[in-house]
């Protein structure tokens, strides 16, 4: 029996996978959002509201996780922006190489922004990189201000935060202090967008945040 | 609890790794960061559960644990968190997102034994 000997490797097979697709976003000159939340906070409908908003300006797209139904697809299908659903069965995230298969006969040069709705878990996803150029966390008033204390890591990982369904704040007794407070202490300098999907208040600051880094990211190409 | 997806990742890199090099794999070393997102002990369970019926069947999973270090633009020194609900600097108070380490999720080394010929 020979002496057992160490060798290096160094491998996180997403991560491999999430540079290509990077790599492939930049080519492509496309800008990729990749949104993270618990169930029920109001991703489809922010989705569906900003796939619609976007348009007359944009070409968007979008990917959407999902464990069983396709019923958000169909939801998110009445923006006529192309939606594909994927699928994941029992898995509780979306994973780089799901992204990757989805896009696989997409024209993404034909495309300004593609949006990739995660499945509804602020856990999983946060050890998944999908190659995204920016990860929005959203979270609705009617969760309570702590969910970023609750859920560090996600927090931590994404890039921007909205806070959603405002237009249920007073209802509630949102403290919007306590909850910019809990979103600074697990990702300081964190931007916040605080709106209502539903109503459209504060959209309009967001859409033109995503404008600003659709034209930086083009910025450098075009030197 | 996406930690057997996780250990799927790592036993394929690692099954990867031995039949490319033409070894058998009898320990797996893993870099695990607060960051990452995976709960140590549930990926130990899954681990096994992974490595079922594959040629990694009784390897071992050795997880080398990393902490949160950022560097305080303050005190102009790396400093290690103790809680991942507070990115600030456990000395001077100031908030700080320049993350050193932590993030990690990553097989860095293979404890391998050569196959032996059979004649």
């Amino acid at each position: 029996m020979n002496e057992p000997r160490l060798v290096e490797v160094r491998r996180n097979q997403n991560d491999v996978i999430a540079r290509a697709l990077r790599e492939q976003f930049r080519s492509a000159g496309i800008f990729v959002v990749s949104l993270v939340s618990s169930p029920g906070s109001g991703k489809t409908t922010f989705l569906e509201k900003t796939l619609t908003q976007l348009q007359p300006r944009y070409r968007v797209a979008a990917l959407v996780g999902d464990l069983a139904t396709e019923n958000d697809a169909i939801r998110l299908a009445r923006s006529k922006a192309p939606v594909k659903q994927i699928t994941t069965g029992t898995l509780c995230h979306l994973e780089a190489a799901m992204v990757q298969n989805a896009l696989q006969d997409w024209d993404l040069c034909q495309l300004d922004f593609l949006f990739i709705e995660n499945v509804g878990n602020l856990v999983c996803p946060s050890s998944y990189d999908l190659g995204e150029n920016l990860r929005l966390v959203l979270m609705s008033v009617t969760e309570g201000e702590d969910k970023p204390l609750k859920y560090p890591t996600i927090f931590n990982s994404a890039d921007v935060a909205v806070v959603t369904k405002n237009e249920l704040a007073t209802a509630v007794e949102f403290d919007w202090e306590a909850a910019r407070k809990s979103i600074e202490s697990v990702r300081p300098g964190m931007q916040i967008f605080r709106l209502s999907a539903k109503t459209g208040e504060g959209m309009q600051d967001y859409l033109d945040f995503l404008a600003q880094h659709l034209a930086e990211q083009r910025a450098p190409a075009h030197k | 609890m996406h930690e057997l997806s996780i250990a799927m990742g790592i036993v394929d890199v690692a099954l990867d790794e031995a039949k490319q090099r033409g070894v058998q794999v009898t320990a797996v070393h893993l870099r695990l960061g607060p960051l990452s997102g995976v709960v140590k002990d549930a990926l130990l369970f899954s681990y096994e559960v992974a490595c079922q019926d594959t040629p990694l069947q009784g390897s071992r999973l050795i997880v080398e644990d990393v902490p949160v270090v950022i560097f305080c633009a303050q005190c102009k020194e790396n400093r290690t968190l103790e809680s991942v609900q507070c990115f600030a600097c456990p000395q001077c108070g100031a908030p700080s997102m320049n993350i050193l380490q932590g993030k990690e999720l990553e097989v860095f080394a293979l404890e391998i034994e050569e196959e032996e010929v059979t004649p």
